[in-house]
């Protein structure tokens, strides 16, 4: 065997590189299946271990999941003996004929039958515009933003409510009910609290006393009281005070409500990516000339909302969650008219509870998990200019 | 070549409206209860080169922070350009916009590329459009010798490349006076050279420039004058030749040996 240039470095006191190394590729157990594996699943005892224990959870609970919501499921039926096991005499699984006659209550609740496609309407029109904001190659997308906050708002709010003049039956909120009060809930807190959030969030950092005075005011007291507290606040004491005939609508109540809460919220999340921002830029931006709101809005926040997106998307999935309360205020959103079928006797067996309860699990899952997956994907792509 | 394109491009060094581009008149500071600047008093004329030197806690970063007023003094006047520097946002906006600014950590805005760096003051401070804007700062980008990294994020250059971004950033506002808040000590000593040598070019220009800096081959090269600070106040003036072979002060004696090896 010869001696490397490596050898001689060590043995010699005198050194001089003859000729420069190139680069060669890794060992094989660095590279492909086999290096993934001994990476991420088997690198360290500890890892070893966690991943047979993952491993065995999966097994234990996969195999019961799929066994009732698919193989024993019964498909079809017209009433609860179809989901009976003592009528099929088989084991059974998930009642789906329940789900499918209930469907329309859970996406719409009371609203008036003939007028369900105004909710459907509504639905897509959401989901343009959700899509034309978040989608980044698609077209105009400042057109998509005044859709979205200026022209989506308002068609919504004429669809959903009604408007005489043009043909439209008014429906009262009442009615409402199911996904539809869901989305509208969660959609106004989330286009709401994120603004209102920034804007408290500049307020507490603020030089005036005043301003810094009513926002950390606002945002502690919010935050020192449950959500139940403020919707109880919004839907019985409001009424106490204010005449029946100016009492706000009830949804609107709970609405204005949960916005007010999730910006409180959102305004903490906001306020710790502003401090995280390095002295410096506030400095450089200074420099160049720039005043506060363009300072603001063209340096700061861009920086900081960046790096709270992980914790705006989990204030989001939280928020969207939440919603689930109003129901104590006597709202139907989708989680209670799901509540509210199970007990219908026609369909009550041991099962529909359960039925019930993972088509609700299935829905919000799926939700939260599109907001996670879309902010991951944002956060790649802002990595970019991560190193300063 | 450059010049034809500057000519082109209306890009002209500003003028100072007076002769007299900074005026410190018994400038005191306090940070609580630590008194950090005592006493200043000084004057920088249009065109002229200071460099400011000093050990560290002196004061003299506080001092050129002053100029533009990311620090605020609590007695006695600075003037910039016949502009005096009080509590009026509409003063301080005036003189920030007049004069530039380099950092000793760069300061880029590092969600923007490099030319949208360069084009930001431009766009939304001078109003200038934005193609007339994006050549302007290729000018100076070229200037600077990284046009080819305009599109590049701040964090993929190097630091002696973004440190000459930031000037470039700094020169397209068309500044009439350049402060440099030691631009070369966060630099790997590789780098030093190529910022000292954009300083050195733009000092030949006839810019007006408050140097905060240890690079004494710098101050001998380009200053006009030399400054020492010691305990927030001024210990010793001079041109750079009498500063470095006659120093007077025991304070800068004691300096100067321990930098000069």
């Amino acid at each position: 065997m010869t001696m490397s240039e490596g050898d001689l470095a060590v043995m010699e006191i005198r050194f001089v590189r003859g000729a420069m190394l190139d680069s060669k590729p890794p060992p094989a157990s660095m590279r492909g299946a086999i290096g993934w594996l001994r990476e991420n699943l088997l690198s360290s005892p500890f890892n070893i271990a966690l991943t047979v224990i993952i491993a065995l959870l999966l097994a234990w609970i996969i195999p019961d999941l799929l066994r009732f919501l698919i193989f024993d499921a019964v498909w079809t039926g017209a009433d609860r003996d179809a989901c009976l096991e003592g009528v099929q005499h088989r084991a059974i699984g998930a009642c789906w004929p329940f789900v499918w006659e209930r469907w329309p209550y859970f996406v719409y609740g009371s609203y008036p039958g003939p007028d369900r496609w105004r909710v459907d309407v509504f639905f897509v029109m959401l989901a343009i515009g959700v899509v034309w904001l978040l989608w980044l190659h698609a077209p105009r997308r400042d057109i998509g933003a005044i859709y979205f906050f200026v022209v989506l708002p308002i068609s919504a709010f004429i669809l959903l409510t009604g408007w005489r003049a043009i043909g439209l039956e008014p429906v009262d909120t009442v009615l409402w009910g199911g996904i539809l009060v869901t989305i509208v809930v969660s959609w106004v807190g989330i286009v709401v609290s994120l603004p209102l959030g920034i804007v408290l969030a500049l307020g507490r950092r603020s030089h005036m006393p005043a301003v810094r005075l009513f926002s950390i005011t606002f945002i502690e007291f919010v935050r020192g009281v449950p959500l139940v507290t403020v919707l109880f606040m919004a839907s019985v004491m409001l009424p106490l005070f204010v005449p029946e005939q100016y009492s706000p609508d009830k949804l609107l109540r709970a609405l204005v409500g949960i916005a007010l809460f999730a910006s409180a919220y959102m305004a903490e999340v906001v306020r710790a990516g502003l401090q995280a921002i390095p002295k410096g830029q506030f400095e450089g931006a200074m420099a160049v000339g720039l005043n506060y709101p363009q300072r603001m809005r063209l340096i700061i926040l861009p920086q900081a909302l960046k790096i709270t997106i992980p914790n705006i998307v989990n204030t989001y999935i939280g928020l969207f969650k939440d919603t689930t309360l109003v129901f104590i205020v006597g709202i139907f959103d989708f989680l209670h008219t799901v509540e509210i079928s199970r007990i219908d006797p026609k369909w009550a067996t041991p099962v529909t509870s359960t039925t019930g309860y993972a088509v609700a699990a299935i829905f919000y899952l799926i939700f939260c998990y599109a907001m996670s997956r879309y902010a991951r994907a944002t956060e790649a792509r802002l990595a970019l200019s991560d190193r300063r | 070549m450059a010049d034809s394109a500057a000519a082109k491009l209306n890009i002209k060094p500003s003028k100072l409206k007076t002769d007299m581009a900074v005026k410190l008149v018994n400038v005191n500071k306090w940070y609580g209860e630590f008194h950090v600047l005592r006493d200043i008093n000084l004057a920088v004329k249009g065109g002229e080169k200071v460099v400011i030197c000093g050990p560290s806690g002196s004061g003299k970063s506080t001092m050129i922070r002053c100029v533009n007023r990311l620090e605020e003094h609590q007695q006695g006047q600075i003037i910039v350009d016949g502009v005096e520097l009080t509590n009026d946002l509409k003063k301080i906006d005036e003189v920030r916009r007049e004069v530039g600014m380099v950092f000793q950590h760069f300061n880029l805005f590092p969600h923007l590329t490099v030319l949208e760096n360069c084009t930001l003051a431009p766009l939304w401070v001078r109003k200038i459009p934005k193609k007339q804007a994006e050549e302007i700062a290729m000018h100076y980008l070229t200037r600077v010798k990284i046009p080819q990294q305009a599109l590049k994020f701040p964090g993929q250059l190097s630091g002696g490349q973004q440190q000459r971004v930031a000037i470039a950033r700094a020169l397209c506002m068309a500044p009439k006076i350049m402060l440099f808040d030691e631009p070369t000590s966060a630099l790997d000593p590789e780098m030093v050279k190529e910022v000292l040598d954009t300083m050195v070019s733009l000092a030949d220009d006839g810019m007006t420039m408050l140097v905060v800096t240890h690079e004494m081959g710098f101050a001998r090269q380009v200053a006009d004058r030399v400054i020492f600070m010691d305990a927030g106040q001024v210990i010793e003036s001079n041109t750079p030749e009498e500063f470095f072979n006659h120093p007077q002060h025991e304070r800068t004696k004691l300096f100067l040996s321990q930098i000069l090896h």
